[in-house]
């Protein structure tokens, strides 16, 4: 590796972790927006992997290519818990049930003291190298893409235009919606494992509401025409702080501003560029 | 041979019977319509059918198969389509894409292959694709395929909703009003259009209020007013029916029209 690179490397780690981590989160919220659904408990399907996989690292030991596998488990359990209930009623009640989730596990992650409470859980061994990351980002984004634009691609595009129709058409909307929810918490749980790694130490507020409405605006300045869409939406607000490094504490001013303007004049995210549908 | 048997389907909104123990069998092939004046509970009766709307009591029969306790999506799966009244097509996909949706329950290739984008994956889409093709000839659109759906005009979505409906060779169609808002040039070939499926073996249910159309197509109708069946029949008996005329004139005009008319 040249000098120059490796100087790069070291000055911004914390930056190119960021990225890679919050493409994931992205990538996250995307699953579910993509069949129509509005989650917002990214943040604590996040803070579950992040805790499972530090708790298995740190209480017994376990090595990273084992705990990272597994990170998703946790995660996609808790998605199942909730979703099934809510998913027989519609729209607004699974994104208040998942808000509900995350205000739940913070209190739980305080309280704690087995989960480190109010100082959360420090010296979780740094194994989450910077290509590992961005592996999983991109083995992810593939998988979705090739998912996107088969049958399935199709079916989650139509219930999110009309889930009636979708039904109509032979669509098992439940059956997708549950599955798409657990997608997204186990893509969520993944990211929180290779950032509690890459960072050594994760506290209970990390995984809050801010951090649920940051990785929507990912989403929501991406849009979710296709799996790039919310990833460069991520890229954008994890890098724009940095280059407005002054106005630092104005980031979630920023964000707020963002999801504002988005919505107002790109409805359909910054990447509207729309994916084919078929796989022939 | 009997494709569809209703059995005292009724259901009840919060005071207001929407539809009222009907009963319907439906021959397999032919044409069948369901008519009646507005809000007299035909769209209600074919969300029943599809599985849209839980029914208060009654039963559904397709084909031997008590389907009434079965969702929409299994419905579909099990030979069952439809149009909606108002066009409901998928805006953002292209045409091509509408229809391959409705092909979705017989497509089954594993996610692995999907991921993988392994032969058997390869093979299914491609046969799918073609299959769509056929639908969008069948119904004169095989030049739009790769339009967006939202792009086409009203007659057309008509059409792509039919293509999209037929894909999966139903053996049940049913048409909420196929024919509402077309010009007369395009009543004609929907017409011929609605022949051609027949023929290829799938029964048609239609809801129309173009009584001309009707009467040129259905070989049986129903007629239900304010949630009821009052006649079953062929069309040319329909018109002769003294319920049927009062329903759609008023119990007061339809006297007088008796009256008038020599015996």
């Amino acid at each position: 590796m040249p000098p120059w690179l490796s100087d790069l490397l070291w000055t911004y780690q914390n930056v190119l972790v960021a990225l890679g981590v919050n493409g994931l989160l992205a990538l996250s919220m995307y699953v579910v927006l993509a069949a129509g659904q509005l989650s917002l408990g990214q943040a604590a399907f996040m803070g579950l992997g992040a805790y499972a996989s530090a708790l298995l690292s740190l209480r017994l030991h376990w090595p990273f290519w084992l705990v990272l596998p597994l990170s998703p488990v946790v995660p996609v359990g808790f998605a199942l818990l909730v979703g099934g209930p809510t998913l027989r009623l519609s729209g607004i009640y699974l994104a208040i049930a998942t808000i509900g989730l995350g205000e739940v596990l913070r209190a739980v992650y305080l309280n704690v003291d087995a989960l480190g409470g109010a100082l959360g859980l420090s010296g979780i061994p740094e194994a989450a190298p910077l290509w590992l990351i961005y592996l999983v980002l991109a083995a992810s984004l593939f998988v979705l893409w090739q998912v996107g634009r088969s049958r399935i691609g199709r079916a989650m595009e139509a219930m999110r235009g009309d889930a009636r129709t979708a039904l109509a058409m032979g669509v098992n909307v439940r059956r997708y919606r549950l599955a798409t929810l657990a997608a997204s918490a186990a893509l969520a749980g993944l990211a929180g494992a290779l950032s509690a790694h890459a960072t050594d130490f994760i506290g209970p507020s990390d995984y809050g509401f801010e951090t649920a409405v940051s990785i929507l605006s990912f989403a929501l300045l991406g849009g979710v025409a296709s799996p790039f869409a919310p990833v460069l939406g991520a890229a954008v607000l994890t890098l724009l702080p940095e280059a407005l490094r002054g106005f630092a504490d104005l980031r979630l001013v920023l964000n707020g501003l963002v999801i504002v303007l988005a919505v107002l004049f790109l409805p359909r995210g910054i990447l509207p560029w729309r994916m084919r549908r078929s796989a022939a | 041979m009997t494709l569809l048997t209703v059995r005292g389907l009724t259901r009840r909104y919060a005071g207001l019977v929407a539809v009222d123990r009907v009963d319907l069998d439906l021959p397999a092939r032919g044409v069948h319509a369901l008519i009646g004046p507005n809000g007299a509970g035909k769209t209600t009766l074919f969300d029943l059918i599809s599985g849209l709307v839980i029914p208060s009591a009654g039963r559904i029969v397709l084909d031997g198969q008590d389907i009434t306790a079965l969702p929409a999506d299994a419905r579909a799966r099990g030979g069952l389509a439809r149009t909606f009244q108002a066009i409901r097509l998928f805006g953002a996909m292209t045409v091509l894409e509408n229809v391959l949706t409705g092909l979705h329950p017989h497509l089954s290739a594993p996610l692995p292959a999907i991921v993988l984008h392994l032969a058997r994956l390869r093979r299914e889409e491609r046969n799918a694709v073609a299959r769509a093709h056929e639908a969008l000839a069948l119904v004169g659109l095989e030049q739009r395929a790769g339009e967006r759906a939202a792009a086409l005009s009203y007659g057309e979505g008509r059409r792509l909703e039919i293509a999209r409906a037929m894909a999966g060779a139903p053996r049940l169609l049913l048409l909420d009003e196929p024919a509402a808002g077309l010009n007369p040039a395009e009543t004609v070939s929907l017409g011929v259009l609605i022949r051609t499926i027949v023929a290829a073996g799938t029964t048609v249910l239609l809801v129309e209020h173009d009584m001309v159309f009707v009467m040129g197509l259905a070989e049986t109708v129903t007629v239900l007013n304010f949630g009821r069946r009052i006649f079953h029949g062929p069309p040319a008996a329909a018109r002769g029916d003294k319920e049927v005329i009062a329903a759609y004139l008023g119990a007061r005009v339809a006297a007088r029209f008796a009256a008038a008319s020599p015996p």
